[in-house]
Order: C-alpha cells, then structure tokens, then sequence
C-alpha cells in the first residue's frame, strides 16, 4: 500500500466512525434520510462493481434486494438474525449465478432484458406462492431492532463493499474485468474466460444488494411483495450511480445524496411527478453528462491543467 | 376448450404481432432499443378512449388520427432527441447503452405526462362487446375486429416492406448498414422512416388492445416486455419470426392464465425467454448460436 492509499484509509475509517453519530444528534428527519442514503449508497456502489466496468445496465437491484428482504422477512423467526445475514447474500448470489448464466454468455442487450422483468417476476411467484401455499400474502416482521441500528449496520455494510471494490480492484479479476470493458475480443484472446468473470463479478454485486434488502427488512413491520419488489429502486440505482459516475468507487456516493434528497422532496411535494423527474434525470444523464459528476469534473480538472500548462 | 384456447390467442396473438413489428422496426431497421415502446401503445390507448368517449370517434376512425401523429412524433424524436446519440456513439454497444438510457428518460417522461393527466386509475370502455361465436364457442366482437385490423395493417406493412423501393432500402439497411450507404441509401433517413414506422405500428397496437383491455398509465412496461421477449425469440429484425413467435407467446400466456394462474403470465413469458436464450439466441428462424 502506498502511503497515499493509507492516508485515504485512514480518513475514511474516520469518516465512518463519525457517522456512526449521526443516530445521536437526530433521531428523526436526519436518521431517516441517513438510512435512506446509506442504502442507496450501498446499493448503487454494488450496481457499479459490476455495470462500471462491462458497461451492462442492470436493472436486477430491486430483485436482489427484494430477496434479501424477504429472507430476512420469512425466516426471522426460525433463525437467529445473524445467519439470515448469511444467508440473503448467499440466495442473491445463487440468484445472480442463475441471471449471468442464463444471459451473460451473449450480448448485452439480452441482459438488460432479462433484469428489467426480472423484479416483476419474482414478485409474481411469491405473490402466487403466498396466496396458494401459506396464509396470506404479507410478512409481518417483528424485531428488537431500532433504526439507528439499522443505520450502523448500513454503514459497516458500505464499509464493506468499499473495501471488496478496492480489493477487487487490486485483482486478477479486476484486471480482467478492466481489458474486458476496454475490448472484449482482445480480453479473449489474453485468455481471460469473459462469461465467468463477468458472473462471478456479477454474484459479488447480487449478494451485497440482498443483503441490503435483509439489513433494510426490520425498518417496515410489514412486507408484502409489491414493497420489497418495488422496481422503482431498480432504476434510482441506475441513476445515482450513473449521476455520480461508475470510473471510481466513491463515484455513485456523489449521486446518491443530492438525488435522494431531491427524490424525497419532490415525493413529499409532488407525489405524482417522481415518473417524470425519474424520466429528466435519465434525460440529463444521457445528454449531458454521460461520464457522471465525477467524469465532468475530472475532464474540467485535465482541461485546467492543461491550460495552466499552456499559460507556463 | 382447446380450441377455445387456440382461437383465444390467435386472437390476442394479432395485436401483439403489430407490438413486436413496431419494436422490430425501431431496432431491427434504426438500431435503436425503444424501451418506452409500452409507453407508445399505452398513450395510444388513452388517445383512443378520449377520442371515444368525448367525440364518440369508434376506435378504427380514430386509427386515421392516431397513426399520423404517432408517425409524427416518432419521426421527430428520432431526429431531435436519437439522432445525436447516433452520431456520438463510437461503436454499437455504446449506442446501445446510450440509447437504452434515452429510451428509459422517455419511458418516464411519458408516463409521468400520463399520469399527470388522466391520474393512475384503470380505464376502459364499451365498444362492440357483443359475443360473435367461432366454433359454438362465444368470443367479443371487438377481439374479432381488433384482430382483422391488425391483419390488414400487419399485410399492409409486409406490402410496402417488399413491394415498394423505401421498404427495399429499409430492409438493406435492416441487413447491412455500410453496405447500404455503399449503394446509395441514406441510411439516416431509412432509419428515420423505419423508426416513425415502427412508433405508428406499436400505436395501432395500443389503439385495438383498448378495444378490449383494461389499461392504466403505468401497464406501458409489462408491454414493453413482451415486444422485446418476442422481437428476441423471433429474432432481431426478422419479421417473419416475429408474427410466428407474437403467437406463441400469446398461447403461452392464454395457457398458463387458463390452467394454472392469470398473475402468472410473466412467468410464462420468461419461461419462453429462458429456452430461447439456452436452445437458440439468435432467435427461432436464426443460423446457430
């Protein structure tokens, strides 16, 4: 590790720690938009590990994290709260394996397919299996766990994946990963077995989201499948993550807070209007900021010195 | 009660094949991945129930003034909004990319115009519900015209597909886009017209389905699977594959709604989605994987 590296580690564990305050100063507006933001974070920084760099748009977040809530929801009382967390990440993986084998031997384009039903149909099977098999179609989902737990838990989870993304990085298979989104060809050529890297990548990103969804279960009381499968959050991950920009790992962070308090003030002023701001936003991303926050602001930095350096 | 089932989804299968042609236009022909295409037929759909209901105009009158503008602003979003996209991409995965995005912008534009207007109830209305019978059994009258109609603009389409010179050009730049700038075909205009095409076919679509289905202003994705389930099973740009795989599905779907559970018909899609991704990706009429 270079001493910049941990200069870098050092001021995120500090920031992390700080933030694990946060439930004490406010336990009300602020923790509430806090647990909302650090979920997102989580999830579109997962998005990113895996759409960042093959460039595939995956609209698979709100199924991941549906089947996570749902573990944590139908199993809560059966077995104890710490193996759920084992075990939402492992059913979102197998999940991700089952997607990437099915789609991701090919292009593109059957993969973006196949993820956007893919929340509406899992939805529709446990909505059929509820309704058949058991004795309704909600969850009730009782816990001793309060929200600033649930708070801390989020953060000691984006902790993880920070972590996962940079050892990832620091990898084989982030290398690869890295030819691959330059050129899938030449990546063949080198060797690399594109389909598996891709899967594999994929099921890291899965497992996170689902154990998003089963951190996130205690906050409602009740779940039932139109909440936990709400494909809304498939695509305000998309969003965040392609607001802030997918080249770095802190990317998506940049997205993510200004997009969930704009979100959460025009749900609360404008019920009706989050389609259409959900619509500009795909609008404003595409057409005028392609690389993300992030990848303006890198191209006006290199545009700066570059001038500064003309001026010498 | 089989061939109740099979004249159901011949029926049902119609308009869908009129869904898929219009999807098949847009990205066979212009490339382009049109994710709001349920979006298009759902806005059909409300065009005619308020021409309908506020100007008594019956659905196949209406057809006369939604096609037209259906043309229009396809045409126009193409030029405005796809064709910088075009330009910029550097190969086709990133327009793809790009314009899957595009497209999702514009799905959400249009539903939140649609909801902004006629609100998120369900919609539907009365137009010649009267039972006609097809082997002894009853089936609506306007199932039966809904499905004519798409027969006749499906031919229609097959006509100036390959008897005219436009539908030539759009075909070669359907095959092949550098060969066919190679013999003279301005293939930014062939594009245009396959994607206008395509928007108008996808509204007629929208306009029979309100004949005899319940919509509301967010149905527009569950459509919009379909298409690209039976665009990708027919395989891409292939039109033939995709009126035969339009009528699997809709027999998939009348199947499984009649024998195990109607709230599961995207299962049934995705099972349909599953095989033809595993046995053959290039779609059903397509040359190995």
């Amino acid at each position: 590790m270079s001493p910049r590296e941990i200069a870098v580690f050092i001021a995120s564990a500090m920031v992390f720690c700080a933030l694990a305050f946060l439930p004490v100063l406010d336990q009300g507006y602020w923790l509430a938009i806090g647990v909302s933001i650090a979920s997102f974070v989580a999830l579109a920084t997962a998005w990113t590990l895996f759409s960042g760099p093959t460039h595939y748009v995956s609209l698979a977040s709100a199924a991941f994290f549906g089947v996570g809530a749902y573990v944590m929801a139908g199993l809560v009382d059966v077995l104890p709260w710490a193996a759920l967390l084992l075990i939402a990440p492992l059913v979102g993986a197998a999940l991700a394996a089952v997607v990437g084998l099915a789609t991701l031997r090919l292009s593109g384009i059957y993969f973006v397919v196949f993820t956007l039903g893919l929340a509406e149909l899992i939805r529709q099977l446990v909505t059929w299996f509820q309704t058949n098999f058991t004795t309704g179609v909600g969850l009730y989902v009782f816990t001793d766990i309060t929200q600033p737990q649930i708070f801390r838990q989020l953060l000691v989870l984006c902790a993880a994946i920070y972590l996962v993304g940079w050892l990832i990085n620091r990898s084989r298979l982030g290398f690869a990963m890295r030819i691959i989104g330059n050129d899938e060809l030449v990546a063949a050529h080198c060797g690399i077995d594109n389909a598996r890297a891709k899967i594999i990548l994929f099921m890291i990103s899965g497992a996170f989201m689902a154990t998003v969804g089963a951190v996130m279960a205690p906050r409602w009381v009740y779940i039932e499948p139109a909440i936990a499968f709400n494909p809304l959050i498939s695509f305000q991950v998309v969003i965040m993550a392609l607001l802030g920009g997918t080249r770095r790992l802190w990317g998506p962070l940049v997205g993510v807070i200004p997009f969930t308090f704009l979100f959460e003030a025009i749900s609360a002023e404008f019920p009706n209007h989050t389609s259409l701001l959900i619509g500009l936003a795909f609008l404003l991303i595409v057409y005028l900021i392609p690389n993300g926050v992030t990848g303006l602001i890198e191209t006006l930095w290199a545009r700066g010195r570059r001038l500064g350096r003309a001026e010498e | 009660m089989f061939a109740d089932i099979i004249v159901t989804s011949v029926l049902l299968g119609g308009t869908y094949v009129l869904i898929a042609l219009g999807l098949t236009m847009q990205y066979g022909v212009a490339r382009i991945m049109n994710l709001a295409t349920g979006e298009t037929l759902v806005a059909a759909a409300f065009a005619t129930f308020w021409l309908f209901t506020g100007f008594s105009v019956s659905p196949l009158v209406g057809l006369v003034v939604i096609l037209p503008t259906a043309f229009t602003v396809n045409w126009l979003i193409y030029r405005i909004l796809l064709t910088p996209l075009v330009r910029r991409a550097k190969n086709p995965g990133m327009l793809e990319v790009d314009s899957i995005l595009a497209t999702f912008g514009l799905l959400f534009v249009f539903e939140g115009l649609m909801l902004a207007s006629f609100g998120g109830d369900y919609y539907n209305y009365s137009y010649l519900a009267s039972p006609f019978e097809i082997f002894g059994q009853p089936f609506g009258l306007n199932r039966i015209v809904a499905f004519c109609a798409a027969a006749v603009i499906a031919a229609l389409l097959y006509l100036g597909l390959y008897w005219t010179r436009y539908g030539t050009a759009i075909r070669a730049v359907a095959v092949d886009v550098v060969a066919a700038e190679l013999v003279a075909i301005d293939v930014r205009k062939a594009s245009a017209l396959a994607f206008a095409v395509g928007g108008a076919l996808t509204a007629a679509g929208g306009t029979l389905l309100s004949m005899f289905l319940t919509f509301d202003a967010t149905i527009g994705i569950v459509f919009t699977m379909k298409a690209l389930i039976i665009v990708i099973m027919g395989g891409v740009g292939d039109v033939r594959g995709a009126v035969i795989a339009a009528l699997i599905l809709a027999f998939a779907e009348t199947m499984v709604a009649t024998f195990v559970d109607p709230g599961l018909t995207l299962a049934a899609t995705y099972l349909l989605f599953v095989l033809t991704l595993i046995f053959r990706p290039r779609g059903l009429f397509g040359r190995g994987a």
